[in-house]
């Protein structure tokens, strides 16, 4: 068993455990972050890709609706790269509280929150989707972020400054000593390997699975589980973030994300964290909940669908509404249940990751004993080769600038080619052994209209003749990242995407007899 | 608007293996035919062809012999399109079949009347039963464990010797492999292109001389199909001349060459024959009074057809004979009784590849003995209308592996039905 050293140990690989990363790193302390499964493999990478304006709160949480003003102006200026600043409106249709919409102006500007009335002519030019039955519209600054490109973005610069990445790395034990935690017991999912980290401080960042964690510790955080669902369509529906005009509810979000479009979500509450899927029956509600502000929704086609799921922590609530908990994140200093070093952070907002890292990184220092102070206030995030494969238009502009025909494209839906496959497997190969859904992770690898049929055929074949792939490990990995797609897939399987899938099925189990 | 009428005893609708099947057994028995097809599905296949090879599917049980599993099958799926032919008729089927494509040069042969495994491009093994005859050396070379060369081609995607060796590594330990370079291999290389290139006598003698070196101690070489299309087995025998080995053909990721040879064959020789074909074309009305009015639109011309009998082969999603939305499944020329809508949350398992298969594999037209369409009631909808192929129920082609003898084998005996009832 290999022996680690570190000062901190981050669990969790969500844009919180990156962005604790980085902060640290900036500051000048060293950390591993270990993961799970990979980078926002949890609700990180499963959500809407929203940079809130803040306008959604203003009604139920004034506090976090100012969180998300001033972070989504930070991150709008240091982390361009990373964002499409699209702007939003929010759009009431005929039949919505009318006291809400009247409220809402002066509810924005109390907490220092743009929005700006348009007449519904001008938000019909603006955006043709929106629904005849618009009754009320305003502008406002909402905008659209790639939280893959993101969490990848902070952990490379965390990286760069000399901390490192651990996937497939699950926690297991905690070695508790004299009120402390002596060590970790981290377990490779894919090897069996396991490793001891010995760390001055350990972070607890993983999300839903933050309670899972910290019962390892013998620490109990009371909470539950709220699953949320999106769908993706096919074509970009909106140029600006579309958000319905009410108290905030399920079904009233769509959001622009490159060429195409995400829609959600549901929330319903789970007791477990297996088997997080969306189903016929969300995919079902969302549709003609949203038809109501954009009726397109009803009949655009869709590429796949999602879930993830919200933490809920009824620690620190003022009081018992969800919602409002939900919003919120909660920081733990666990010296108070009797482990000196063991932090937990959970909750929050993609929007608010950033000052939720900060706040974790102020407590890591104070247990350090180190004065430095939070620089990701001012220090731009640097764009790298890790988290430029994520963007949607980014491959074919680099395909078409070599004009190499050698160079060919393995994914035809997404034009990704030989040397950006070559480059992603070099980028995953510094926390692991390539494997297909890790680079389809970090690019846009099977999220074309195949799902991952042909590509993952071509791309396979081809890391095996780059020796990354030996023996039959080649069958299970698509079995894997295919049926990783499918999840996605089968709650849409009407009009064209049944026929996709009947393809896929008579190449992979017709033909290929993979199933057998 | 006047419109060009047509008229034919049988009308064929799909131009998969079903349509084709059809076709040819309706015009070898002097039927007035016209076939119309609206996409090319034939150039998506393997080229292989099943009879039966996995039987329950839950258990994955396979069977060297596709006529025991058939027997067992009977017993078990009453509803299965097999239930309704005997084993004489998909033998006979085959034969007239096999035959028809040995004369277009397209031969086909079984091994030893069993099931074989073909080498698939990700090294596992499909099993099937009638394959082309450029394949059959890879089967008993499998079996016998020969020193085997396998080559693929740079730029060539989708196809590694090395994925297969390293995959078949404890089945077959003999196997080398090789990469070459395909004429001008610095661009994207597509196999139907490499297929044509090599009918070229030139093209052929280069790739030979880029292979040999290679051969060593191999008895065998195996090679991505691309072996040529239309003069195929005079390009499969003169390289085994220039090598010096016997050598066999890979099938590979569609689009695939044995499934356009295929195509070819049929689109050629059909013609011959007397059929009269129609391809890219659509269905857009149909009228029924006795007879079937079909209007009918391509890419440039709308006509009429008038028919006394329809064989409807229009396959299942991808050709185009169901169709879905949100909530139901819709046979889409006739709007059929489709067995089995269920409800859209039960249509799929979570796991793609269930060993039991998606509740939706199911769907699809019951009929009875003859091929008829049925109602819910079980009545016949249209005494001369028969469907045939995959879109027929109970039926889960992909992981049973009875795809083309289900499609040829119903064909077979809707045909017959049709000359029966006319006569």
């Amino acid at each position: 068993m290999a022996n680690l050293e570190t000062q901190v140990l981050i669990i969790g690989g969500g844009a919180t455990g990156t962005g604790i990363a980085r902060d640290l790193a900036l500051r000048g302390i060293k950390c591993i972050l270990a993961e799970k499964d990979d980078i926002n493999a949890g609700a990180s990478g499963a959500n809407h890709g929203l940079l809130h304006s803040g306008s959604r709160y203003v009604a139920s949480d004034a506090e976090a609706a100012i969180e998300c003003r001033e972070e989504g102006e930070i991150l709008k200026r240091l982390a361009p790269h990373c964002i499409d600043n699209t702007g939003g409106i929010f759009a009431a249709v005929s039949g919505d509280d009318e006291k809400y919409i009247s409220d809402f102006p002066s509810m924005c500007q109390k907490c220092g929150i743009s929005a700006k009335p348009i007449d519904i002519k001008e938000a019909k030019e603006l955006e043709p989707v929106l629904s005849e039955k618009t009754i009320a519209a305003y502008l406002t600054e909402d905008a659209s972020i790639d939280p893959f490109m993101l969490s990848l973005e902070n952990m490379a610069q965390a990286v760069s400054l000399g901390s490192s990445y651990m996937r497939h790395a699950k926690a297991i034990e905690f070695k508790i000593e004299n009120g402390k935690i002596k060590y970790t017991k981290l377990i490779n999912s894919k090897t069996g390997e396991e490793t001891k980290v010995f760390a001055e401080q350990i972070v607890n960042a993983a999300g839903a699975w933050a309670g899972e964690m910290a019962e390892l510790a013998s620490v109990t955080i009371p909470m539950v589980y709220s699953k949320g669902s999106l769908v993706i369509t096919q074509k970009r529906l909106t140029k600006r973030v579309i958000n319905r005009l009410r108290k905030a509810s399920d079904a009233d979000i769509l959001v622009p994300g490159g060429a195409v479009s995400i829609f959600g979500t549901t929330s319903i509450r789970i007791n477990t964290l297996d088997a997080i899927y969306p189903t016929v029956e969300e995919v079902d509600f969302m549709i003609s909940e949203g038809a109501k502000m954009v009726p397109i929704l009803e009949t655009t086609r869709y590429i796949r669908a999602y879930a993830g799921v919200r933490p809920l922590i009824s620690l620190g609530a003022k009081k018992g509404d969800d919602r409002s908990v939900s919003r919120g994140f909660v920081l733990l200093d666990h010296t108070e249940n009797g482990v000196d070093n063991f932090i937990t952070i959970t909750g929050g907002k993609l929007t608010t990751y950033r000052l939720m890292a900060e706040k974790t990184a102020d407590l890591v220092c104070r247990h350090l004993g180190i004065s430095a102070t939070c620089k990701t206030r001012e220090e731009p995030l640097p764009s790298t080769t890790h988290g430029k494969w994520t963007e949607p238009a980014m491959t074919p502009k680099m395909w078409m600038q070599k004009q190499k025909t050698d160079d060919i494209l393995l994914c035809e839906c997404e034009m990704i080619s030989k040397s950006a496959v070559d480059s992603l497997i070099e980028s995953a190969k510094q926390s692991g052994d390539p494997a297909l859904k890790v680079l389809g992770l970090r690019s846009r690898i099977g999220k074309g209209p195949c799902q991952g049929a042909f590509c993952s055929l071509r791309i396979a074949a081809y890391m095996y003749d780059k020796g990354e792939l030996n023996l039959d490990s080649g069958i299970s990995d698509i079995k894997f990242f295919l049926n990783e797609r499918w999840r996605g897939e089968r709650p849409l399987q009407w009009g064209t995407p049944i026929i996709q899938s009947e393809i896929a099925e008579a190449i992979h189990c017709g033909f290929l007899s993979i199933e057998l | 608007m006047s419109r060009i009428e047509l008229k034919c005893d049988l009308l064929v609708i799909g131009s998969g293996i079903a349509g084709m099947a059809a076709s040819l057994f309706a015009a070898n028995r002097g039927i007035k035919t016209i076939q119309i097809g609206k996409t090319n599905t034939l150039s998506f296949t393997s080229g292989l062809m099943d009879v039966l090879a996995v039987h329950p599917i839950e258990e994955k049980r396979l069977w060297k012999n596709p006529w025991d599993a058939i027997d067992t099958l009977k017993k078990d799926i009453s509803g299965h399109p097999y239930s309704k032919v005997s084993k004489d008729t998909i033998e006979k089927a085959f034969k007239e079949l096999v035959a028809f494509l040995k004369s277009a040069d397209v031969p086909y042969a079984n091994y030893q009347n069993k099931n074989v495994n073909i080498i698939t491009p990700i090294g596992t093994l499909k099993p099937t039963f009638f394959v082309p005859e450029s394949m059959l050396n890879g089967v008993s070379a499998l079996e016998e464990k020969k020193p085997c060369l396998i080559i693929d081609f740079y730029n060539l995607k989708g196809f590694s010797a090395l994925q297969i060796k390293e995959t078949l590594k404890d089945k077959w330990q003999n196997l080398r492999t090789a990469q070459i370079k395909f004429l001008d291999s610095s661009k994207e290389q597509f196999a139907e292109q490499m297929a044509y290139d090599l009918e070229k006598p030139k093209n052929l003698d280069k790739l030979a001389k880029e292979i040999s070196p290679h051969i060593k101690d191999a008895e065998i070489l195996g090679i991505p199909a691309i072996l040529g299309v239309k003069r195929h087995s005079s390009v499969l025998s003169k390289l085994q001349e220039l090598l010096g080995v016997k050598v066999f053909e890979i099938p590979t990721i569609i689009p695939s060459v044995p499934g356009i040879r295929l195509k070819k064959a049929f689109e050629d020789k059909l013609q011959d024959i007397g059929v009269q074909s129609f391809y890219s074309q659509e269905v857009i009305q149909v009228f029924h009074k006795d007879d079937f009015v079909f209007d009918v639109t391509g890419a440039a011309s709308m006509f009429k057809i008038r028919t006394k009998g329809v064989i409807l082969s229009t396959g299942r999603f991808f050709g185009g004979g169901l169709s879905a939305d949100r909530e139901k499944i819709t046979e889409t020329i006739f709007n059929l009784e489709i067995y089995g809508p269920f409800l859209r949350k039960v249509w799929h398992e979570l796991d793609f590849f269930a060993p039991r298969g998606h509740n939706i594999n199911n769907c699809g037209i019951e009929t009875d003995e003859y091929f008829h369409p049925i109602d819910k009631s079980g009545k016949v909808i249209f005494n001369n209308l028969y469907a045939v192929g995959s879109i027929l129920a109970h039926n889960d082609w992909t992981r049973m592996k009875c795809g083309t003898g289900v499609s040829v084998a119903t064909a077979y005996s809707a045909v017959n039905a049709f000359l029966n009832q006319k006569g």
